[in-house]
């Protein structure tokens, strides 16, 4: 399959978003990781206005780049993937962060629910098996909140919503397309699926502790990221959106 | 009553004030959207420069009996207050329309680079 013309070759289902802030040192490594997994996995790095090689090195690698002209925040990096994922016509589009703790090789469960039918959003957690996740306390507290706080709206148990290994459907793919939300955008965007009556799925995933980089999440920002999510949370129950619908 | 050359001064700040705001709308330094709320503020200064009875019989319909300038301070804070919450909304509007404006941009980018590599490569 000729990766250069998509508009001529019968277009492949699912496409790999990873968004890259700074990441020249591990981007390269993962994406050769994601292409031993499966060679036939699109990729597209968002290059989210990096000020190292992060764009050069990805593109050195043969994947589509897409480099925002100054840095958006993490939220906006991903909808970038979402909106080529929707003008391409992709089916299911997974996020695959640039710092390597996501592992390729978990990708079919995250897959599976889609490609079933069975979920519009499917979650990896490092909680929901059995393996033990090491994390800052204050982390944690933030994590177990959120869950608590989610798994209400929901009604059903969640274990991990800040979890950026996910992957969405075709209709999950629209609705992030036209709406996603920007700072912290994980937790808020779990609740959107909800709130427009797509279905969630959260399944068991190993992760691995980052290679480079450090969270973007300090100890000095949790109490801020918090409360920012969770008064985005309270507003978001009040919000009747409709989901947006493909144009025919 | 407003004492006579408190009038006068108040009058000519407000006039001033005024020719200003009409000259940055002139000059296209100020969109007519926005000029409007300060041309209205303008006007308001103005009228209460040369009705000199204005700021007491003001504050004797909202019950102020003490110190009838404190109608005018109170006003002012909720007019500045909701000029402040308007250019929130201007700037959360403004940033929401640069982000997508970015992500475009660099959706298009992208799509011509690799069109271009295309190109070469088939020696077109």
């Amino acid at each position: 399959m000729e990766r250069r013309a998509p508009a001529a070759a019968p277009l492949p289902r699912r496409l790999v978003i990873v968004p890259a802030f700074n990441e020249q040192d591990s981007v390269g490594g993962v994406i050769e990781e994601i292409r031993r997994f499966d060679t036939k996995l699109e990729i597209i790095v968002v290059d989210d206005g990096s000020d190292d090689r992060t764009a050069e090195v990805a593109r050195a690698h043969g994947v589509h780049v897409v480099s925002l002209p100054f840095n958006l925040g993490i939220g906006a990096a991903v909808q970038t993937g979402f909106r080529y994922a929707l003008a391409n016509g992709f089916d299911l589009a997974v996020q695959i962060d640039a710092d390597g703790q996501h592992v390729p090789s978990e990708l079919p469960k995250l897959f599976a629910p889609l490609e079933a039918g069975e979920a519009d959003l499917v979650i990896g957690s490092r909680f929901a098996g059995e393996r033990a996740f090491r994390s800052s306390f204050t982390r944690r507290i933030g994590i177990r909140l959120f869950a608590l706080t989610v798994s209400a709206i929901a009604r059903r148990r969640l274990t991990d919503t800040t979890s950026g290994f996910r992957a969405v459907s075709r209709r999950g793919i629209v609705l992030f397309a036209a709406d996603y939300p920007h700072d912290y955008p994980e937790v808020e965007a779990t609740v959107m699926i909800v709130k427009h009556r797509l279905r969630l799925k959260e399944v068991p995933v190993r992760m691995r502790e980052r290679t480079s980089g450090r969270s973007s999440i300090t100890a000095l920002r949790s109490f801020y990221y918090i409360t920012k999510v969770l008064l985005a949370l309270f507003v978001e129950l009040f919000r009747s959106r409709k989901a947006p619908q493909e144009d025919a | 009553m407003t004492p006579l050359r408190v009038s006068i001064i108040g009058s000519i700040a407000a006039v001033i004030m005024l020719g200003l705001i009409f000259e940055l709308i002139r000059r296209r330094h100020l969109r007519e959207r926005y000029a409007l709320v300060w041309v209205v503020t303008g006007l308001v200064l103005l009228t209460l420069a040369i009705w000199r009875e204005g700021l007491n019989t003001l504050a004797g319909w909202a019950g102020v009996k003490t110190y009838p300038p404190s109608i005018f301070f109170a006003a002012i804070l909720f007019f500045m207050l909701v000029l402040v919450l308007h250019f929130s909304i201007v700037l959360s509007r403004l940033s929401d329309q640069n982000v997508t404006l970015a992500q475009k941009l660099a959706l298009l980018e992208s799509r011509v680079r690799e069109r271009e590599q295309a190109e070469n490569s088939t020696g077109g």
